[in-house]
């Protein structure tokens, strides 16, 4: 069954379009992610879907009903906010039960879900504190039980995980992937960071200037990107990209994936290398080749290169993507 | 992080210079204190010195408390200015919050609207605004003054207002309505705590000349049982004398109110402002 489904949403703030002719039917269970740099509209069609804002043009239907018309709290969805959002004058407790208290739940029922929640995000010691007593993750993880209470159709994330710093981000990164698992709820997911996005997703949605520009499965983009933004974006280092002329191909760019260029003897393009970056279990290593481009390699393991070694670079045509000037692929 | 800062020579420095603007500040508070405890001839033959055991005398308190009705003034000066404050950080607020929160047409130019009393004195405006209380009978009546006092303080609080409202972040009020909450509840209850500072900032400069003016009380209420503490105290200062024991020990009392007042709102503002530095 379709848990969202989003047809030709239109949003403008004035004379600007934000969000232009976005079509999206999520299915229920499914995680979907939005990416894509900042300032593309990820938030918008976030808040779009909540009811926060309303969509210029288009429908937007949550469970097989049209809401355009719905306010957020009858939509049947629950948001976690970047700035976890806590009420400031309520504890954990009365953060989570607010919203049940205003769906005019039984105190039984409210009491069973806030255990429940506490118990799955190991927030049982915290209850009876205010948020400004709680650390940055832990207030995450209470926003995360304030829309778990909920028990919503749809969750909604809107870069959750921007403001912890890199150890917490991994780990609520897999507490949000459990969540998953155990609810089996449909959750949409926005953010800006494609490993999020690749770690997380079941189907990824790239965004860039309020328009769609792919759809599907993390490896069905990565692998087969259809231009060469969505090439560029997803992956890191990123896709190196030359001029198709440099390869001797027609194409007027030519992608290649760090990972899929080696160091040989026998290389296609001869170069000196101009900067290793050692990380213990990969090497990356740039060279300026010949033609002035700079090249990123990422080497498994670790290789002694020094910086001002000529090297030469191989790769096989197979793992070249080709793109025309207007960036679209050429196959 | 203040610490590494702190030299001993600056610290003193900026002590020294407080504690001579404090001196300054309240030195004609203590001389009118003192004088008010002190017969007229002391008042007048050494006014700076401290009441002494033949100089102590409660002449003037009690010519204060036997003249008029002084509690009544009293009452009438405290219920206009915490009426008209009530009421311009209730409407100051929600004017704000609205010019903040909702994309509309016309906001702008309804801001600027708003804050052009800030430029434009309201006392230009005085026979309009007393024929306007002749005719709808408010003359004489402590509510014409608190309704004149609440536009005098609207467009500055609307101002400085709706500038900390578009500070209070978006996600609160959004995760607020995800919840359910009423534009009211998320108005009373997440917005308006989170800008106490600036309402406490608003209060205490709409406050004084509230409490001290004697213009309005006297062309739109200057009846027995209307009258002000500042229009009240007006019957000791006469063309040709002037009951000087009177004038202080009035002043004196006056003080006292507004003190309290001060005190309520600076804590609240000293609070919010360190509340809001560790967020
Ligand atoms: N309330 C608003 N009024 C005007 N422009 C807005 C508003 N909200 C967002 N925008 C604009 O819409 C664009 C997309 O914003 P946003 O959805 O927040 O981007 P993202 O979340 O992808 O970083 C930005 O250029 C931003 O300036
Ligand atoms: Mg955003």
């Amino acid at each position: 069954m379709t848990a969202l489904s989003l047809s030709n949403v239109y949003k403008s703030f004035g004379p600007v379009e934000v969000l232009k002719d976005i079509s999206l039917a999520v299915d229920e269970g499914e995680f979907v992610v939005f990416v894509g740099p900042s300032g593309c509209g990820k938030s918008t069609l976030l808040r779009v879907i909540a009811g926060l804002e309303d969509a210029t043009d288009g429908t937007v239907e949550i469970g097989g009903e049209v809401v355009n018309e719905v306010p957020p709290a009858k939509r049947g969805i629950a948001m976690v906010f970047q700035t976890y959002a806590l009420y400031p004058h309520l504890t954990v407790r009365g953060n989570m039960a607010l919203g049940l208290k205003q769906e005019g739940q039984a105190k039984d029922v409210i009491e069973a879900r806030i255990a429940e929640a506490a118990r799955m995000l190991h927030l049982d010691p915290y209850l009876e504190r205010r948020p400004a007593e709680l650390s940055g993750g832990q207030r995450q993880r209470v926003a995360i039980g304030r829309a778990v209470v909920r028990e919503p159709q749809l969750f909604l994330f809107d870069e959750p995980l921007s403001n912890l710093d890199a150890a917490l981000r991994m780990n609520t990164r897999i507490e949000i992937a459990d969540l998953h698992r155990k609810l089996g709820a449909t959750m949409i997911y926005v953010t800006h960071d494609q490993i999020e996005a690749m770690t997380l997703a079941d189907r990824i949605v790239v965004l860039r200037d309020g328009i769609v520009e792919q759809v599907g499965s993390p490896m069905e983009l990565y692998n087969d990107p259809v231009n060469q933004f969505v090439a560029g974006f997803l992956g890191a280092p990123s896709m190196n990209f030359l001029p198709g002329g440099v390869l001797g191909k027609q194409a007027e760019t030519a992608g290649i994936r760090p990972e899929n260029l080696r160091i040989a003897e026998a290389g296609q393009l001869s170069g000196a290398v101009t900067h290793v970056e050692h990380l213990g279990g990969d090497t990356n290593v740039l060279v300026r080749i010949e033609a002035g481009e700079v090249l990123t390699l990422r080497l498994f393991g670790q290789h002694a290169h020094e910086v001002g070694d000529g090297v030469r670079v191989a790769f096989e045509e197979r793992h070249l993507y080709l793109f025309d000037g207007a960036g679209a692929r050429v196959r | 992080m203040l610490k590494a800062r702190r030299n001993p020579v600056n610290v003193a420095a900026m002590h020294a210079v407080l504690i001579v603007y404090t001196l300054i500040a309240l030195f004609p508070v203590f001389v009118i204190l003192i004088n008010s405890f002190k017969t007229r001839k002391a008042i007048f033959r050494e006014p700076l010195s401290l009441p002494g055991a033949d100089s102590f005398s409660l002449i003037g308190y009690e010519t204060v408390l036997r003249q008029g009705d002084f509690f009544g003034y009293f009452q009438n000066s405290m219920i206009v200015t915490v009426a008209s404050l009530f009421f311009i950080l209730l409407f100051g607020a929600m004017a704000a919050f609205a010019l903040a929160e909702y994309r509309f047409k016309g906001n702008t130019l309804m801001g600027l609207y708003l804050a052009l009393g800030i430029m434009i004195p309201i006392r230009i405006g005085t026979v309009a605004i007393l024929e306007l209380m002749v005719s709808t009978g408010l003359v004489n009546t402590l509510m014409a003054l608190i309704l004149v006092y609440t536009a005098q303080g609207l467009p500055l609080a609307v101002f400085i207002l709706s500038e900390f409202m578009r500070g209070v972040s978006d996600d609160l009020k959004n995760a607020g309505r995800i919840d359910g909450l009423s534009e009211y509840v998320i108005f009373f209850r997440l917005v308006l705590p989170l800008v106490r500072p600036a309402m406490a900032t608003v209060a205490v400069f709409n406050m004084i000349p509230i409490w001290n003016d004697l213009w309005f009380p006297l062309i739109l209420a200057p009846a027995e049982e209307t009258k002000t503490l500042t229009l009240g105290s007006q019957v000791f200062i006469g063309q040709f004398v002037t009951d000087w024991n009177a004038v202080l020990s009035a002043l004196s009392m006056a003080i006292l109110p507004v003190l309290i007042l001060y005190v309520i709102f600076s804590r609240q503002l000293i609070r919010g402002i360190t509340s809001g530095a560790v967020k």
